[in-house]
């Protein structure tokens, strides 16, 4: 299963789960990343890293470590 | 007679806006202060309806109230009436964006959970309009069982109405319903409750069930033994097998009850249009375009301050010294008068020199962070800043230190992050602000003018030993003592908008009260005893003053011509030198003639470097002192080059009539210039770390690295040098 970090711009997917150390793993939640969600990775920074994700709540800057912990099932 | 008072928070997340509401409500009644033991702002403000009168509490924006920190920790403590000479407030105002309202409600059904009537304020009802967010506040009322204002907090739209609001609520006593959480959690909540006892609010219990690793979770554990970590273990362990893992629980269960509270009372257009702040994301974070904004915004960015803020410096200055040659005028020779016009006037006149480059540098990040840019700047930043243990936010701090690192530092107040903020802070002195160019000139001029590209190189050389040091000094430092995990880089990145003139002045004047007023007095201190120690002692052999003798020759001078003219100056500056010389920092300066020889310095040099160390830009008027120049060289001159300036030739010759420094002079000027590149010679710069840390050993330990630092770079310097010219 991809994770957040390696699904192609533009390309929507739905978060599966995420195993993420606690503290990260809680700003996530609270910013509305969580199972069931969907995302999609908008854009990414000219150094190829952090990448702008968009959800239904939110739109975050992460970077690519972070968005690791995130597995997601590509969808449409 | 004193009103009865009702005291309000005020909650939200960042951007909503929470500051303008605060001031909105507050105008200028407020009272900026710190919350003991952490870095955090306290702001506290009153505002009067009728008869009642409130006191409002701006706590800072937070996503959550989930603290991991001692910082975040201050938030929940003062909503539950823990800190020490601060009421539990009465009432508590959850802003929101109505363009967000699901992700921002988030943070509310966390603030349900404290027992204390809640009122919601739904900000930014006009953009949420212009997206075609259509809310029915009465049924979104209803659905969350509080009572919901809708504002335009920059407007003061709406303002009334939450007044009368939270009035009502503070009368009525009315407590909201907390989300329910699931059957398991609730049960174990009441196990963990029951076992610990009275004494712990159940917001806390709640929040140690939850937050794994999280400061209640500390701090229980601390005070109440190890057998309640293993009780927490526990019960998070049967939470996971029974469908409800901490923490994941609290975001499914609070988010899911919001989208059904909230999902009659929000009709939004079928596809989101695409709105301007979409297109304008599209070019600041693209590949080409966004960095090349980026890069021509920094070069603006740095113009201002670095030129911008130049005439105003410069009339500063003047006025500085027109005020100094009044007060000479106007007393006659003596302590007092050396005291108000070299210490108290040139102190303060130190201080506020410092004035334009830090309002111009904060009006230009509150126009930066108003309209949404910093968090494009910061993205784009980050992975560059990361490789040296910082993030992107700490780019821009960085980049003003190149021109004054004292609204560097203050600007370090973007980074959220602890150890982040504290390694930007304690770098960004290494940085080549602009106060080291006059003797980066004058040694330039002196010594290293020939061949043409030489000058050019140098100094771009002594730019470049502190944009490599500081990234390294960071990485040691994020290695050591700042060491820890790595911190979270997750943020929102929000929508653009038009900055608002209103705050963008707020943010330059309170800027610049912070530094005048809190900084200020430090800055004078460290001025005055400068001056007393090359003041004193000023009784000369023959048990005159120095002072009265060498205000004597120069009075003579004025009212002679020509050669005599010449020759009375030279003597009064021979005696002014002279005075210097056998003042306590001279002798300082002699005594620690030993520890210079092996960066290639005499004591003059020395003695000159010491006296730099409260503002670096004196050394060239103290060198003009100790090399019996006067102090007015460099300005009198500014048309000739620095070589042929007095002061300029002064060097040269004795430098090369030095049987050492002569053969070395430039290896000894190399030394010097590297030594002022490192060190921390800024005593504005220090008060300033005080006042950002909340710590004296913070600054302490920048003025020691810093110095040793600086030591060790003119000492291999100096070495080098002098094995290359043999």
């Amino acid at each position: 299963m991809p994770t957040l970090d390696e699904i192609p711009l533009g390309r929507k997917g739905r978060i599966d789960s995420m195993s993420a150390p606690p503290g990260l793993l809680q700003r996530l939640l609270e910013l509305g990343l969580m199972e069931g969600e969907e995302v999609r990775v908008v854009t990414h920074a000219p150094l190829g890293d952090p990448i702008e994700v968009e959800s239904s709540l939110t739109r975050l800057s992460l970077r690519k470590a972070e968005a690791s912990h995130i597995h997601v099932v590509l969808i449409d | 007679m004193s009103l009865p008072t009702l005291t309000v928070a005020l909650v939200g997340n960042p951007n909503t806006g929470k500051s303008t509401l605060f001031n909105a409500l507050t105008c200028l009644r407020q009272h900026v202060g710190n919350y003991p033991g952490v870095t955090v702002e306290k702001k506290i403000g009153t505002c009067r309806d009728g008869e009642i009168k409130l006191q409002i509490i701006d706590l800072p924006g937070t996503y959550s109230l989930a603290p991991r920190s001692p910082d975040e920790m201050v938030s929940v403590d003062h909503l539950l009436g823990h800190l020490k000479d601060e009421p539990r407030p009465d009432v508590i105002v959850s802003i929101v964006d109505a363009t967000n309202l699901e992700r921002h409600l988030y943070l509310t059904t966390q603030l349900l959970d404290l027992g204390q009537p809640v009122v919601l304020a739904v900000n930014l009802i006009d953009r949420a309009k212009n997206l075609g967010i259509q809310i029915d506040f009465a049924r979104l009322s209803e659905r969350l069982g509080l009572p919901v204002v809708p504002i335009q907090a920059n407007r003061g739209v709406g303002l009334d109405a939450l007044k009368q609001a939270i009035l009502s609520a503070g009368n009525s006593g009315v407590l909201p319903k907390p989300v329910p959480f699931p059957e398991p959690f609730q049960k174990e909540l009441q196990a963990l409750s029951a076992a610990i006892g009275p004494g712990v609010e159940p917001y806390l219990i709640e929040r140690l069930l939850l937050d794994v690793g999280g400061h209640t979770e500390r701090q229980l554990s601390e005070k109440l033994g190890p057998t309640l970590a293993s009780r927490v273990g526990d019960a998070r362990a049967r939470l996971a097998t029974a469908g409800c893992p901490v923490p994941a629980v609290e975001a499914r269960t609070r988010f899911s009850w919001i989208r059904q509270a909230v999902s009659d009372c929000i009709t939004r257009p079928a596809t989101r249009p695409v709105t301007w702040s979409d297109k304008l994301d599209r070019v600041f974070t693209h590949r080409i375009w966004g960095t090349l904004i980026f890069l021509l915004l920094m070069f603006a960015v740095f113009e201002a301050i670095f030129i911008g803020a130049e005439p105003l410096m410069k009339l500063i200055s003047a006025a500085k010294d027109w005020l100094a040659e009044l007060v000479k005028e106007g007393l006659s020779p003596g302590p007092l008068r050396s005291l108000i016009a070299d210490g108290i006037i040139n102190g303060v006149g130190g201080v506020l020199v410092f004035l334009p480059q830090i309002i111009i540098l904060f009006a230009v990040i509150a126009v930066l962070e108003d309209c949404g840019y910093m968090a494009r700047a910061a993205f784009l930043m980050d992975k560059l800043m990361a490789k040296c243990g910082l993030n992107g936010k700490s780019f821009i701090p960085l980049l003003s230190s190149v021109a004054c690192a004292i609204p560097g530092i203050m600007a370090t107040r973007v980074i959220e992050n602890r150890r982040d903020r504290l390694a930007t802070i304690l770098v960004a002195p290494l940085m080549s602000c602009s106060a080291r160019l006059p003797l980066y000139t004058l040694l330039i001029g002196v010594f290293l003018s020939d061949p043409w590209w030489l000058p050019g190189v140098t100094l771009f050389g002594l730019y470049m030993i502190g944009l490599i040091t500081a990234p390294l000094v960071a990485l040691v430092l994020k290695r050591t003592l700042l060491r820890g995990e790595t911190p979270i880089f997750v943020m929102e990145m929000p929508a653009f908008k038009v900055p608002q003139v209103r705050a963008v002045i707020r943010r330059m004047v309170g800027a610049g009260w912070a530094f005048v007023y809190r900084a200020g007095t430090m800055i004078l201190a460290s001025m005055i005893l400068v001056w007393a120690c090359l003041y004193f002692p000023v009784t000369m052999p023959d048990g005159r003053s120095y002072d009265v003798a060498t205000e004597e020759r120069r009075d003579e001078a004025k009212s002679l011509e020509g050669e005599e003219k010449e020759s009375k100056q030279q003597e009064a500056n021979a005696l002014h030198g002279e005075w210097k010389r056998q003042s306590y920092l001279g002798r300082l300066g002699r005594w620690l003639e030993p520890t210079f020889t092996p960066l290639g310095w005499d004591w003059k040099i020395g003695m000159s470097a010491l006296a730099s160390f409260p503002a670096r830009e004196v050394i060239v008027g103290t060198l003009g002192i100790v090399y019996d120049q006067g102090e007015k060289d460099e300005e009198e001159d500014g048309e000739k080059k620095v070589a042929d300036t007095p002061l300029g030739k002064t060097i040269q010759e004795e430098w090369s009539k030095d049987e050492h420094r002569g053969k070395y002079r430039i290896p000894t000027a190399l030394s010097l210039l590297v030594f002022f590149a490192l060190c921390c010679q800024c005593a504005s710069t220090l008060a300033v770390i005080r006042r950002e840390t909340r710590s004296w050993a913070w600054p302490a330990f920048t003025f020691t690295y810093m110095t040793v630092l600086a030591y060790i770079g003119a000492l291999v310097t100096f070495q080098i040098g002098k094995l290359i010219v043999g």
